[in-house]
């Protein structure tokens, strides 16, 4: 597989939020307009940009059975796995607070729009998902890692922009009363779901 | 103890169909029964001793890095429940996958946290936290018991529709399995909780 197959697949067939769900929370919550959802949207891509590739490196050297022979050969055999998920949330949480520091130093008008959302990624679904499939699918090289997290995080952004319009427009639009808002937002994201399989199987 | 903390998240203040947190797992990991039941029991674990242990630091924790340190907390809770299923429900551990460690992202445990657990006492946040891992792993398992029941035909692995039926020309429905299906299944409760609830209509 090479790299722009991973790519698109990535932002298409294992579409972060249509094929395993991951990161519906924000996604619901912060869907009401296109131009918060846009900024959010960044800001995920960014920060799995950033964490995945760390985590990747991580997960090779320090985690997986005997990785930490490059140290020492008596440490050939030990293994860390199970240290997996208190490493990747911690270096996912510590990027989130380092991105929002810097943001808060460099560009406070950037961090006013965005202020609330930068924490929350932290505890954003995608953020850990892709560190976890890259551990599950056992990437060859960083270059490979890299790309998958750009395509995640694409197609995160894709989705989010995608479902924040659709809201704008449902506003104007007759919805039974109780199925107004949260409920009709299931049933669209289900039908977009729907939409995207026909992504599945694409071989490029 | 004030009744609401261990009745609203059963119903009124349901994490899934009302407060919309915790939705990623409560997706992907019921298209059969059993694993919605392990995944259901293991967030209600990791909810109230996460809830209880937050509760317990609550004063001890800087605010500036309070997210790190709950995150770091939560996942120890995690790192136990995934070291118990892979020794003794290998199949359910792996069927599951990524599901388990997303369970440290899982939104009703961070915002039962922040919501609850880190402006009361230890043993209020305890029930609580308990309270909405139930409230969360009812909504699985009705989510499970429809998928499986049409999508299988089965229960728990067991065969429920009659051989005959199946002769007769009933077909499993092979939507219901597919991810987009339980979205539209979720949506449908949202339906039927606010027809029951009318407060809860959005203007």
């Amino acid at each position: 597989m090479d790299y722009l197959s991973l790519f698109v697949k990535s932002i298409f067939v294992d579409n972060m939020i249509f094929a395993y769900f991951l990161g519906m929370c924000s996604f619901l919550a912060v869907s009401k307009n296109v131009k918060t959802a846009f900024g959010l949207g960044i800001a995920v891509i960014f920060v799995i940009l950033v964490t995945l590739p760390i985590n990747y490196l991580l997960n090779k050297f320090f985690l997986t059975p005997g990785a930490m022979s490059w140290i020492s050969p008596a440490l050939a055999d030990l293994d860390l796995s199970f240290l997996s998920f208190i490493i990747f949330i911690a270096v996912i949480a510590a990027i989130t607070q380092l991105v929002e520091m810097i943001v808060e130093k460099f560009s406070p008008a950037l961090y006013s729009s965005l202020g609330i959302f930068l924490p929350l990624i932290a505890v954003n679904c995608a953020v850990m998902g892709a560190s976890l499939f890259m551990q599950e699918r056992d990437f060859a090289n960083l270059g490979y890692a890299t790309v998958y997290a750009l395509g995640s995080g694409i197609g995160w952004f894709l989705a989010i922009v995608a479902i924040a319009a659709i809201r704008e427009k449902l506003a104007y639009s007759n919805v039974p009363k109780p199925l107004k808002g949260l409920g009709i937002s299931f049933i669209i994201t289900g039908l977009m779901g729907i939409a995207f399989m026909s992504f599945m199987g694409i071989q490029l | 103890m004030k009744k609401e903390i261990y009745q609203n998240p059963f119903f009124k203040a349901n994490p899934v169909t009302v407060l919309v947190l915790g939705i990623c797992s409560s997706l992907a990991v019921t298209v059969k029964l059993e694993p919605a039941c392990v995944m259901a029991l293991s967030v209600t674990f990791v909810t109230g001793f996460s809830s209880l242990f937050a509760s317990l630091l609550r004063n001890t924790i800087p605010n500036r890095i309070r997210i790190i340190v709950q995150l770091v907390l939560v996942s120890l809770f995690v790192i136990l429940i995934d070291q118990f299923l892979k020794a003794y429900a290998y199949d359910v551990s792996k069927q599951l996958s990524v599901y388990v460690g997303l369970i440290i992202t899982n939104c009703i445990i961070m915002g039962r946290i922040e919501a609850f657990a880190l402006g009361n006492k230890p043993w209020p946040s305890f029930v609580d936290g308990i309270a909405n891992g139930l409230g969360y792993g009812m909504i699985l398992v009705a989510l499970a018991f429809i998928r499986e029941l049409l999508g299988s035909g089965t229960l728990f692995g067991h065969q429920i529709i009659p051989d005959g039926w199946y002769e007769a020309g009933y077909m499993n429905n092979g939507l219901i399995i597919l991810p987009p299906m339980a979205l539209i299944l979720v949506g449908l409760f949202i339906w039927l909780q606010r027809g029951i609830q009318k407060e809860l209509i959005e203007k």
